[in-house]
């Protein structure tokens, strides 16, 4: 850890060129070199090791109210601001934001890209320095302890000992719990949403089928696509679509869609996208291709598939947060199937069992997963209610 | 940013009293917390260290909007997670009569805590008696304020039943306040006694598990 005292001041610190699907990129950079390589789960020292991230807010004097959130499978750095390369608005702008419960007035926001992402951060599309190509599938197997690790570098890097919250939603919240397993003691307060301990076998089924559509599509070549005129575009939407409606909820399908035709007043006998509900996967699908790379889906959805933080402490998961002092608030959704409530009541049980100060709600809606982007006012009001709870005990309300 | 600490509203009387017995700077659970009242006041007031089970998910909610570290679930269910004596106090307040297995719950509440507070209605409160013989019905009262076919209170007692149970239990009764139907302490009556048992509308208990 770094003397909060001998800590660059952010304004000093190197800001490489970024890029990500051939776009330059907007933001930071902080590199892990070649001295200190980032240690893996699977044995490899990994470097150098660039990680894109961006920041909002201002850390205070005595370096007490940085908040670090953590991005879901397709999500990246952007959080609150206009994405620069899709032009849309950043994916958790909802949650954080002026007036909202992660207010950049109040808090030093940190958001960085996942290690294995695409959006800046070493990832398989990145150049492995000893070929002077892009790793593909030569990039060593990244673990959510791995891109917390990462994370914790970075941290260092900008001279924060303990991060006052550390929230994330779905691959998000297991990185919530992986830092308050791993650095209890510079974990202030911990927001898991829509999260578990371990992924299902539900879930490892369908992150198969998703990485099965990509490896199907003859484009994609054994993941040595990058410098080819086509990529899996194919596979990588149908594995997007798939996912998509793990997603949602049976409900909202019907309530959005129902069985409305698309554009047409009959159905046409044949495989043209008659229904809405068609349409709006291919339209998922074919943009999503636009953002995100093939290789990268695989490693993520790899990464989730291996975490089970009960495995690591012999079985019992409530040996990962022994001892704790993390004030944790767990949140779920009633309509969540892909992240089913009984296992986030799983990891209240584990914290119970080890005297953790944990709060718990579910949230009642029929938005599914995805309900953690989305406005869900009772989800703003008692995060905001704990995060000025935990601002009180951890004395920043002045 | 600005915070001015809310001047705590007056509790009601039996919480009060629950909040007189615990012991400033402890750790305390609160079983079926509603929407926080005594664990917001302890902490105000006495910088208990407070956490909270509550059946009812907008009382859950209600909690850790206003900061308190609540989850939700029952006392039937939800205390076999917790280690031995990890509490100082573990407070079951007007709830012991509706869950499915008091017997377990009050066992439960001295394993947990280091100390139990209870409180229930007393079947043989005099008004009770007196309904049940004159009227040969159900008895609703200010305190049991039910017909027979919507009460949740499906294990009703009285102060000697509960009494009973704890030297069953092998429970120690440190102390017994009997309050009338608002909750106000009964000044006449010591004990847990014949006199209790007929004049008290609520009983409120300090136990423990004896070593």
């Amino acid at each position: 850890m770094m003397d909060v005292s001998s800590a660059p001041p952010l304004a000093s610190q190197r800001v490489p060129p970024l890029s990500a699907e051939g776009k330059a990129l907007t933001g930071h950079a902080f590199e892990i070199g070649p001295d200190a390589p980032l240690k893996l789960d699977c044995g490899i020292d990994l470097a150098p090791v660039t990680i894109a991230y961006q920041t909002y807010g201002t850390l205070n004097a005595d370096r007490s109210n940085a908040v670090l959130v953590c991005h879901a499978l397709t999500g990246d750095q952007f959080c609150a601001e206009v994405h620069p390369i899709t032009g849309k608005e950043g994916w958790w702008e909802s949650m954080i934001g002026p007036g909202r419960p992660v207010d950049p007035a109040e808090y030093f926001i940190i958001s960085s890209n996942v290690l294995g992402g695409c959006m800046g951060t070493t990832g398989p599309a990145s150049i492995n320095p000893e070929t002077g190509k892009p790793y593909g599938l030569g990039l060593p197997v990244i673990t959510i302890g791995d891109m917390v690790r990462a994370q914790a570098r970075l941290v260092d890097h900008l001279g924060i000992d303990t991060l006052f919250c550390v929230i994330g939603g779905s691959m998000g919240a297991m990185q919530v719990l992986e830092w308050a397993s791993s650095y209890p003691e510079r974990v202030f307060c911990a927001i898991p949403i829509a999260g578990a301990a371990r992924h299902s076998a539900q879930n490892i089924a369908f992150h198969e089928v998703g990485r099965q559509a990509v490896m199907a599509d003859p484009d994609w070549r054994g993941g040595d696509y990058t410098g080819q005129k086509v990529k899996p575009v194919r596979g990588l939407a149908v594995a997007r679509m798939a996912a998509h409606i793990t997603y949602l909820s049976e409900p909202a399908l019907h309530r959005k869609f129902g069985r409305n035709l698309q554009d047409r007043a009959a159905i046409t006998y044949g495989f043209d996208a008659d229904f809405q509900v068609e349409s709006y996967l291919r339209y998922q699908g074919s943009s999503f291709v636009d953002r995100f790379d093939a290789n990268s889906y695989l490693y993520l959805t790899r990464a989730m598939d291996y975490f089970d933080l009960a495995a690591e402490h012999d079985g019992v998961l409530g040996n990962a947060f022994k001892g704790t002092k993390t004030r944790f608030c767990l949140v779920s959704f009633t309509s969540d199937w892909l992240f089913p409530t009984s296992e986030t009541r799983e990891v209240v049980h584990a914290l119970n069992a080890v005297a953790a100060n944990v709060s718990f709600c579910e949230i009642e809606t029929d938005k599914g997963h995805d309900a953690f982007l989305l406005d869900e006012p009772e989800m703003f009001a008692v995060l905001g209610g704990f995060l000025k709870g935990c601002a009180e005990h951890r004395g920043l309300l002045r | 940013m600005t915070h001015q600490h809310p001047a705590s509203a007056p509790l009601r009387v039996d919480l009060q009293l629950i909040a007189d017995m615990i012991e400033p700077g402890t750790r305390m659970l609160d079983i079926g917390c509603g929407e926080g009242e005594l664990l917001d006041h302890l902490w105000r007031e006495k910088q208990v260290d407070g956490r909270g089970i509550e059946i009812s998910q907008a009382g859950v909610n209600a909690c850790v909007t206003r900061g308190l570290s609540v989850i939700q679930g029952n006392a039937d269910t939800d205390l076999a997670d917790f280690p031995a004596g990890i509490f100082d106090y573990a407070i079951l307040s007007q709830t012991l009569q509706a869950t499915s297995s008091p017997r377990h719950v009050l066992g439960e509440l001295v394993r947990i805590g280091k100390r139990a507070i209870v409180s229930f209605p007393n079947f043989g409160h005099w008004r009770v008696r007196r309904h049940l013989l004159l009227r040969g019905r159900m008895p609703v009262t200010r305190a049991l304020d039910y017909s027979w076919h919507d009460t949740p209170n499906i294990h009703l007692c009285t102060i000697d039943d509960f009494v009973d149970l704890c030297r069953d239990l092998d429970i120690v009764i440190e102390r017994a306040i009997m309050l009338d139907s608002n909750g106000r302490p009964l000044s006449g009556i010591r004990g847990s006694g014949a006199l209790a048992n007929l004049f008290g509308e609520q009983g409120l208990f300090l136990l423990h598990r004896r070593n």
